[in-house]
């Protein structure tokens, strides 16, 4: 199936510097791509590309399949971006909202109905009339979402739209997007450098680090299965420890950690060195000493090291015989009693746990 | 001290008479730098536009020329453009020396640089991604230079205000391409310059505060429009 | 943000506009005018505004009387920037007609100039017998003198006077240089309290605001001659020659030379000029 927007082959420099290369790279209509990186990791050059709004140095952007050069602005008029500072014009709220539509010249009695819907559905009908300079950012952000949605775009791109925001305003929006997008199913690139945004409204995830992707895929393989390291740190994997591979049976490998031998499910790893990866929300703790109850094959003593607590959560950091990490709750904490110097066993299954080829610091082109 | 007493009755006597002359006069100030500013306007807004959003070799360059042109002095700038439009100039088959629309080009050439550079700051003020916030909403190219017109009104009015005070207190320029020729070219400004010459101080200080009268009531028309947007 | 070449069309609309803008101006340019040049203090008597007008009537032409320094006009002269010259600068003027600059040099009227200074007369110029002698005590009691220093008519009279004296005032301190016009020229003489030369119909048009007096007059040598000359239609391409010819025709014919006779003699019970029109330039200056 066609995708509805691709890049083919691109390479986008400033001046001497090459910021973005990306050989391939689909969005399929219909789902939500998160692109996902640290800052200055070229994720924002990626948007511009995608929305037609910068010319690549190298390669193409096809758009249904076609190459889009020369009717950039007709199929910018298909689509709508929502950028991290809102950038209302100096007037009320709702011309703001009803702008794109007047670019596109439709006429003030249509107008006016779209953009009252949109208006509602973001909750901000009571704004209408208010200038755009005299709102709140969580506001401004709204206004900014139902200026997009108002065009009814056929791709819609978000670069960071929630990154200004506080946490509670952000997560709101969040919720407020998901429920939109779930509804109209446009096509989105979401750009973010808050891996929770992307686990929650992605279909698929693009890691994008130093201008290369690392890795694209179903949210939950790239959340699990991170393909390195710098993937891994940026998906919230902790990257445990490098093992060596003792045995290996039907994809079940059999790991030599520190001084302790632990069981994953992997493939492709019959001999040789690897990193275990697990997620902190994975190692599961117990007092040292009790029957572990559970499916989990791996049982391990660990000494906790360090306790970090922020907010409800809690991190225990661990030596099982390697470094661990494990992410209890705060209840879990004061239940066990556990303290810095105490002995608890850590617990997680071989499917949880994940392997990384050692080294592997690139995807091959 | 009694001079411009003198002056200041002399003024009341002329706006209350009418005299045809001065407001003759004064019609043709207004519409000569009247024209200059908005040639200017059209210049600044285009110059400054890609001096303000484009990034190319010379830029650097070119803000300081037109930085430079701000300081030009006015008679400089009128003694080049007469050269250029007496008979014996390169532009002389176009008889446009000693006429207002010679006062135009010579005021336009002084306003330019002004409303240039304070077009540049205006544009350069607002946010760096608004542009391709609109691109990406849909709009071309000439939809996007009016929007961000618009959006920077408040600082271009400044521009506005500020070209049409050069253009209009003008004297040098305008004497040397325009003739002061009565009933032709002759301006408040230059009026002025000639009453002094005669020793006629009571209608020179007239003439100036007529001129004076003009500014102010131009820059009151526009501070009302720029303060109405500002408190939209 | 690089974009790709966003604003040709909206450079291809300005530069459009600006080409439809000189079209129109270049239609717009005055074909039929002609140019006078002469001198400020020619204009500042207003002479020429009373006389034009008649002349634009009769012939249907729009004239258009710049006034400058004679230096320049002369210098408009050479260039072909101007259609007439109407100046009183006597030997600059044969040597324009000499260089094939100017033709049909035709004498229009006269007055004379008159040495001017406060009235309490610290010079003693009252008692000189001719303006030699007025200059001289000047020059003795130190007192001091505005020149015009700018190359006109004026100005080169006052300084044939000099050099007749054999004396040469520049760099003394009581000698200073206005470098403009009579009337300008006639005020600083009046806030300082010093002498000047000036011509007599520039003096009566502004003597209500002046406390400067009359010191000396009378003197042929004070005589200002004042000559009309078409620029040389053969040297330059756009010389208005008929409209020229006309102008001369008219400065002298007898309706004109009357108009001149009785002009400033309402405002200042005499006239500022004294016709000329066919007169033998060595015998004027019977008063």
């Amino acid at each position: 199936m066609t995708a509805k927007l691709s890049l083919r082959d691109v390479a986008v420099r400033r001046g001497p510097r090459e910021v973005l290369r990306v050989p391939e790279l689909d969005v399929r209509e219909g789902e939500l791509l998160a692109v996902l990186g640290p800052n200055g990791a070229g994720k924002t050059t990626l948007v511009q590309c995608l929305a037609l709004l910068e010319r690549p140095a190298e390669g193409e952007v096809r758009f249904e399949g076609e190459p889009v050069a020369g009717r950039e602005l007709a199929l910018r008029r298909r689509m709508a971006a929502v950028f991290q500072e809102s950038l209302l014009l100096n007037r009320s709220v709702e011309s703001n909202v009803g702008l794109g539509l007047t670019l596109r010249g439709m006429p003030a009695s249509e107008r006016v109905g779209r953009v009252a819907h949109w208006l509602a559905r973001f909750d901000v009908a009571a704004l209408a009339k208010r200038s755009a300079k005299r709102l709140s950012g969580g506001e401004a952000q709204r206004v900014s979402l139902a200026r997009a949605f108002a065009l009814e775009p056929e791709v819609l791109l978000l670069d960071e739209p929630f990154s200004a925001l506080d946490q509670p305003t952000r997560e709101a929006l969040i919720e407020q997007l998901a429920d939109v997008l779930q509804e109209t199913r446009i096509t989105t690139v979401f750009v973010t450098h808050h891996r929770d945004e992307a686990a929650r409204l992605a279909d698929r995830v693009a890691v994008l680090v130093n201008g290369r992707l690392r890795q694209v895929g179903p949210t939950d393989e790239v959340f699990t299965t991170p393909a390195d390291e710098t993937v891994a740190a940026y998906v919230g994997v902790e990257v445990a420890a490098a093992g060596r591979v003792v045995d290996e049976t039907d994809g079940l490998v059999v790991l030599e950690v520190g001084d302790r031998e632990v069981e994953v499910i992997a493939h492709g790893f019959t001999a040789g060195e690897a990193l275990l990866c697990l997620r902190a929300e994975d190692v599961v703790l117990s007092p040292s000493g009790l029957e572990v109850p559970g499916s989990a094959r791996n049982h391990l003593q660990a000494v906790v090291r360090r306790i970090v607590t922020s907010g409800a959560e809690v991190r225990v950091e661990l030596d099982a015989g390697f470094p661990l990490v494990a992410s209890i709750t705060r209840r879990s904490l004061e239940d066990m009693g556990l303290a810095v110097g105490c002995s608890v066993v850590a617990s997680f299954k071989a499917t949880a746990a994940h392997l990384i080829a050692r080294g592997r610091d690139r995807i091959d082109a | 001290m009694d001079l411009i007493w003198d002056g200041v009755g002399e003024a009341f006597r002329i706006l209350a008479t009418g005299d045809r002359d001065v407001w003759e006069i004064a019609l043709r100030s207004l519409l000569v730098s009247g024209s200059a500013t908005g040639l200017a306007l059209i210049i600044g807004i285009l110059a400054g536009a890609a001096l303000a959003f484009r990034r190319f070799p010379g830029r650097n360059l070119a803000v300081t020329l037109v930085n430079t042109g701000m300081g030009l002095p006015p008679v400089v700038v009128g003694l080049v453009v007469a050269i250029l439009l007496w008979r014996s100039g390169p532009l002389g088959d176009l008889n446009l020396i000693y006429s207002p629309a010679a006062m135009v080009i010579a005021q336009t050439v002084i306003a330019a640089p002004l409303v240039t550079a304070f077009t540049v700051a205006a544009l350069g003020s607002l946010p760096p991604r608004l542009r391709p916030q609109l691109y990406a909403l849909g709009a071309s190219r000439l939809q996007m230079l009016w929007l961000v017109l618009v959006e920077a009104r408040l600082p271009l009015l400044a521009a506005i205000m500020a070209g049409f005070g050069a253009a209009v207190s003008e004297v040098g320029a305008s004497i040397m391409v325009g003739g002061n020729l009565k009933g032709e070219t002759r301006v408040l400004t230059t009026s002025v310059v000639q009453e002094v010459s005669r020793g006629e101080f009571a209608p020179a200080i007239a003439l100036s505060i007529i001129l004076l009268v003009l500014i102010f009531l131009v820059n009151l028309v526009l501070t009302s429009v720029q303060q109405h947007e500002r408190s939209l | 943000m690089h974009l790709p070449d966003m604003l040709r069309p909206t450079y291809r609309l300005a530069a459009g506009a600006i080409v439809a803008l000189l079209a129109f101006s270049a239609a717009c340019g005055d074909e039929d005018a002609m140019i006078l040049a002469t001198t400020t203090s020619t204009f500042d008597s207003g002479l020429l505004d009373e006389l034009v007008p008649v002349f634009e009537d009769q012939y249907g032409l729009n004239v258009k009387i710049i006034a400058v320094g004679t230096g320049q006009a002369l210098e408009m002269g050479r260039r072909g920037d101007a259609d007439i010259l109407l100046v009183h600068a006597p030997s600059a003027e044969e040597e324009l007609v000499a260089e094939g600059f100017a033709v049909d040099r035709t004498l229009v009227m006269y007055n004379d100039f008159i040495v001017l200074g406060p009235e309490s007369d610290p010079a003693a110029v009252g008692d000189a017998p001719d303006a030699l002698a007025a200059l001289q005590a000047i020059a003795g009691a130190g007192e001091g003198f505005i020149s015009r220093g700018d190359d006109s008519g004026t100005h080169k009279l006052e300084l044939a006077l000099w050099d007749e004296l054999g004396f040469d005032p520049t760099g003394e301190s009581w000698y200073e240089e206005s470098g403009q016009g009579m009337g300008a020229t006639l005020q600083i003489a009046n806030q300082r309290d010093a002498y000047t030369i000036a011509d007599r119909g520039t003096y009566l048009a502004l003597l209500d605001n002046l406390d400067l007096v009359i010191a000396s007059e009378g003197d042929a040598r004070l005589l200002n001659i004042y000559h009309v000359m078409q620029v040389n239609p053969d040297r330059f391409d756009d010389i208005r020659d008929d409209a020229a010819a006309a102008f001369v025709a008219f400065l002298v014919a007898d309706e004109t030379q009357a108009i001149i006779a009785g002009f400033g003699v309402a405002e200042h019970g005499q006239p500022l000029f004294v016709p000329a029109a066919g007169l033998n330039v060595d015998e004027l200056g019977d008063p």
